[in-house]
């Protein structure tokens, strides 16, 4: 009956090879999917088709093998992904940066912080209003990783830490509305257009550069994952053709992300 | 207010200049939604023509299950279909997830219930008023069941088009199932979620303001069809 729905609904894909491909709401918020596809599409001839959802879900599908690669930007959750043997291997493709946004007034002066955790600290420190993922995403990761790093823990902070469970464009829109302090991806703050009184308040520390590897799930996990065309993708996100369009992408003049993929294949094929 | 009127603008003028994107979304979106609705009328119609003329010990018990799934969670069904049509599941071979066949899978089975409750509230009062009549003329229950359907007809098209209307504007079940892929499985209201989600809700808005458009044109269109509402008829 399956086969008889798919033909009576003509889903049938145009392009000669159809790949599918999981990649956080950060990465497609920043827009640069849009200029990276297209290029794809005429270089490869290979459609890519994202699944934009959260790293956490990302690399659940992977493990389903729902997807045929996946490009995320949470480190240990990837190490472990290719260790378990659900990825061949991990592939450092570009790194963007987290930022502190806040209310335009910023109560808790983070604009003189000194360093990332400083600013976090700071923000604690007056019980100011934050918004957090709380869904377990690459940028959720890295902001309970920051408090760690600031001596905090997030279970027992009180009312004026709220984990909403929900996307970077969704906890933005929430932050707006509450006047709250929340850590973003560059790229998603700077396209999303409902800022409100918010502002970049805190950006710049190293520990705050978030890095994005191409992971392609393993065929010998899942026979019918198209390795071969997760391998060519990566063959050309690697490219110098990518570096270009990646290092000149900007939005409003600024920059977001920095290509620094190794470009010798480092590790061998099967 | 500002987002509203802006987004009444927007939804105008994607109209009026038949916005390419806007066009294949849409007609996705009726295209998922009509197969739903064919399919799941075809299942819970007779369905509920059989709950009104058989009696059998769990026939209670089957109704009310019915009218209790018609509030199935969207996101529930989603997960459970997605369960289902993974690579890793049961039905992983067929290759189904993330495409819009698996979307229609999932707003069958959120609509069968709804179809099928309405239609058996309205076959069930018919059926009392037949019900001697037919069985004196000693007829068989595929010609009660017959019977049922077609002198029910307008009520009948009211459960369909309630069916149409909880699939057409459903969020949490395709978003899971069908993956919001661009050009391929996404339709208005995983568009509206994604433009919600960039803060761009004037064109969010627009998009919404577009569906209850569809919405409301093919119910006309079906009513105007089935010749309803007609002088001398009722």
């Amino acid at each position: 009956m399956g086969v008889v729905l798919a033909l009576a609904l003509g889903s049938a894909a145009q392009a000669a090879d159809v790949m599918k491909m999981a990649v956080t709401t950060s990465f497609h918020n920043s827009g640069l999917a849009d200029v990276l596809l297209p290029e794809i599409q005429t270089d490869l001839d290979l459609e890519v088709q994202l699944l934009v959802v959260g790293t956490g879900q990302a690399l659940k599908l992977g493990r389903a093998g729902d997807v045929d690669a996946i490009l995320v930007h949470s480190r240990a959750a990837e190490e472990a992904f290719v260790e378990e043997g659900f990825g061949t291997h991990r592939r450092e493709i570009m790194y963007n940066d987290f930022v502190v946004i806040g209310p335009a007034s910023d109560p808790a002066q983070i604009g003189t912080a000194e360093s990332a955790v400083d600013s976090l600290q700071k923000i604690a420190a007056v019980e100011a209003t934050f918004v957090s993922r709380g869904d377990d995403s690459g940028t959720h990761k890295k902001e309970l990783n920051l408090w760690g790093n600031a001596g905090l823990d997030a279970e027992g902070f009180g009312k004026w830490y709220n984990a909403v469970g929900a996307g970077m464009g969704a906890a933005l829109n929430t932050a707006a509305g509450m006047d709250a302090y929340i850590l973003s991806d560059r790229a998603s703050w700077l396209n999303f257009g409902n800022k409100g009184d918010l502002a970049l308040l805190y950006s710049g520390d190293p520990v705050l550069f978030n890095q994005y590897a191409f992971l392609p799930v393993n065929p010998e996990r899942h026979g019918h994952v198209k390795n071969d065309l997760a391998m060519k993708l990566e063959g050309w996100l690697t490219s110098d053709k990518a570096k270009g369009l990646i290092d000149t992408y900007k939005i409003g003049g600024e920059t977001l992300f920095v290509f620094n993929a190794a470009q010798v294949q480092a590790v061998a094929a099967q | 207010m500002v987002d509203l009127w802006s987004g009444l603008v927007q939804a105008f003028w994607l109209v009026a200049t038949l916005d390419s994107e806007l066009v294949e979304i849409a007609m996705r979106s009726l295209r998922v939604s009509l197969s739903a609705l064919g399919i799941a009328s075809i299942i819970a119609m007779p369905l509920a023509a059989l709950l009104a003329v058989k009696r059998f010990r769990w026939r209670r018990f089957v109704i009310a299950v019915l009218n209790a799934l018609m509030g199935l969670p969207p996101v529930v069904v989603g997960l459970v279909v997605y369960v289902f049509l993974s690579r890793s599941g049961p039905l992983g071979v067929f290759g189904l997830l993330f495409t819009p066949t698996a979307m229609v899978i999932a707003q069958v089975i959120i609509v069968v219930p709804l179809i099928a409750s309405i239609s058996h509230q309205a076959l069930r009062d018919l059926w009392e008023e037949y019900h001697d009549l037919l069985i004196s003329l000693n007829v068989t229950q595929w010609q009660k069941i017959h019977t049922l359907l077609w002198d029910a007809r307008r009520a009948l098209l009211t459960a369909a088009l309630a069916g149409f209307g909880r699939a057409i504007g459903e969020v949490g079940a395709i978003m899971v199932v069908g993956g919001n892929i661009d050009h391929a499985t996404r339709v208005l209201t995983t568009a509206i979620a994604l433009e919600t989600g960039k803060g761009d809700f004037a064109l969010a808005l627009a998009l919404g303001f577009v569906l209850i458009a569809l919405a409301i044109s093919v119910s006309l269109t079906i009513h105007w069809l089935s010749r309803t509402e007609r002088e001398a008829k009722w």
